[in-house]
């Protein structure tokens, strides 16, 4: 384990001077709300989507630094990406926070200094919060088309 | 005096793991070396059931049970028939609190606080809602205090039940349960208190303190972990209802209806936590050998020194800084409590970051989350010096960035 590996400038900088951040009082975004009840991390994300394609994200929360960057990193990697594309990517970012192999042409920019986060366990959930918070509204709208 | 070199020995951990620096006993102690030899000494030489078979082993298993039973109830100045085995504190507390589901009546009142922990206040709020209880709460002092003028201020013709803590587990404040017991008895409600923070750094007295239901954990006071303690009164615990309907808790059965054996062994259906609470009694043992005035003594004296440290580290918040339990609750300015607890962890300095299973304590203090440190009998200068120094180079760490 080597600290230096989890706190990355790139993270720290995200986390200083975050992307997206700040909700936007607009009902045609989706608002899904995370939090971490063991640790008190808390996240909202709000997606804007068009055609199957997220147009504009926002995310607003509190946390450790690991967890508040991430939702920055995560809205400048899911910007302007269809849903099948951003799927693919949440999926390798989920293998690469495992420490699993991961594949680079699919996962890209910031978002890969978060492989230190493998070394840290107990770290994941925040790494990983606003990302499952998106994947859980990209879900949520494919299901609410099925269903009608 | 405590000479910590030799009550590392009573540690296994320490030959294991001797790099680290254990700041988190409010969560779980260490275990001692005595308990984990008789869990060992009962599953290598005994493993049967207890109170069941009419052999030499299950006599003899019988008897270290009941011995632990015996065990604790001096540990607490109790009546044997008072001590029943349990999960731990949760489940102790959770079983009072499904008993009363059937007594409370709408506008019934139950004071807590909200200094509790999940396991005091979740079941009576639950309670609440079945029955339409009402629950009120005691107003905090400033530092976030239960005094018994504030319990003065809830109490009323109304109060039928009183389940509060001993000890914050994050705060580490000693609530005045002696004064509230007495006067909430006048108002003829019952008194629960959850002693999970105190039964290890203070001796309880169940006479003295005058508290109608107590519950416990093992874990805590260098007992197994799966094994607590409900103690409660003879007179009130024979007029519950048994939590659970098994094997050895039934007097005689009928095919349409049965009766049932008086405490203790009312509440323990099925087979008990034979290990755990032979291993409790171990540790309650090992407790007695040092005595609570030497225990009190060493770990007073590093919590001062440790704050003392702690305070003059710049951008440092301190919480509790008059618990009367050895336990520091802080945050570093701008720096997030599970950044600082990742980077302690490099210098594997154990402390706990996050709301420690009170929610309400971390919205009365109005952050997120806290860090917390705690301290035992193992804990030296030396821990509280490295736990100091790591805290300043993670605090110059993110600072860097």
């Amino acid at each position: 384990m080597n600290i230096e590996h989890l706190y990355r400038q790139v993270i720290m900088d995200h986390y200083k001077n975050p992307q997206n951040k700040g909700f936007v009082a607009d009902n045609s975004y989706l608002t899904i709300h995370l939090n971490n009840p063991s640790c008190g991390d808390d996240m909202t994300v709000q997606l804007k989507v068009e055609d199957h394609k997220i147009i504009d994200i926002k995310h607003q929360g509190t946390g450790c630094s690991i967890c508040c960057s991430s939702a920055s990193v995560m809205s400048i990697t899911l910007m302007g990406k269809t849903f099948d594309e951003a799927l693919s990517i949440l999926h390798e970012f989920y293998e690469m926070i495992k420490g699993y192999p991961f594949k680079k042409e699919i996962l890209t920019g910031d978002a890969v200094v978060y492989q230190g986060v493998a070394q840290f366990p107990a770290r994941i959930k925040c790494a990983t919060l606003a990302w499952k918070a998106t994947e859980q509204g990209i879900n949520k709208i494919m299901e609410d088309e099925i269903n009608g | 005096m405590i000479d910590v070199d030799s009550i590392r020995k009573d540690f296994p951990v320490y030959s294991k793991q001797p790099q680290i620096i254990y700041l988190d006993s409010a969560a779980s102690s260490l275990k001692v070396k005595s308990m984990i030899d008789q869990v060992d000494h009962y599953y290598h030489t005994l493993g049967v059931n207890v109170h069941r078979g009419a052999y030499d082993l299950a006599y003899v298993t019988t008897k270290l049970y009941e011995d632990a039973r015996k065990t604790v109830a001096n540990f607490i100045h109790s009546k044997e028939e008072e001590i029943i085995f349990t999960r731990g504190t949760t489940s102790s507390l959770n079983m009072i609190a499904g008993s009363y589901r059937d007594i409370l009546k709408p506008g019934d009142e139950i004071i807590t606080s909200e200094l509790e922990h999940h396991s005091s206040l979740l079941p009576w709020m639950i309670t609440a809602q079945k029955t339409g209880a009402k629950l009120v709460y005691i107003p905090l002092t400033t530092t976030g205090r239960i005094t018994v003028e504030n319990f003065l201020a809830v109490l009323s013709n109304h109060t039928k039940v009183v389940a509060l803590t001993h000890v914050s587990n994050v705060l580490g404040f000693l609530t005045p349960i002696v004064e509230i017991t007495k006067l909430a008895h006048e108002k003829q409600a019952i008194v629960i208190l959850d002693a999970a923070q105190s039964a290890p750094h203070m001796k309880l007295d169940v006479e003295a303190l005058g508290v109608d239901y107590m519950a416990f954990s093992g874990h805590k006071m260098f007992g197994p972990s799966g094994v607590g303690v409900l103690f409660g009164k003879e007179a009130l615990l024979n007029k519950l209802e048994p939590f659970e309907y098994g094997g050895e808790m039934v007097d005689e059965v009928y095919k349409d209806h049965a009766t049932f054996k008086d405490a203790p062994l009312r509440f323990e259906a099925g087979t008990p936590v034979i290990s755990g609470a032979i291993g409790l009694a171990a540790a309650i043992r090992y407790i007695e050998s040092i005595g609570f005035y030497a225990m009190h003594e060493h770990t007073e004296a590093l919590h001062q020194y440790a704050l003392v440290k702690l305070k003059a580290v710049k951008g440092v918040t301190i919480y509790n800084q008059s618990a009367e339990n050895p336990v520091i609750t802080f945050n570093i300015d701008g720096i997030h409590p599970h950044d600082i607890a990742t980077m302690l962890d490099q210098y594997h300095v154990s402390v706990r970051a996050g709301h420690h299973c009170a929610q309400l304590v971390s919205k009365f203090l109005g952050v997120s989350s806290t860090l917390r440190a705690s301290f035992h009998i193992y804990n030296n200068r030396a821990d509280c010096d490295t736990f100091i120094e790591s805290i300043i180079t993670a605090k110059n760490f993110f600072e860097g960035f």
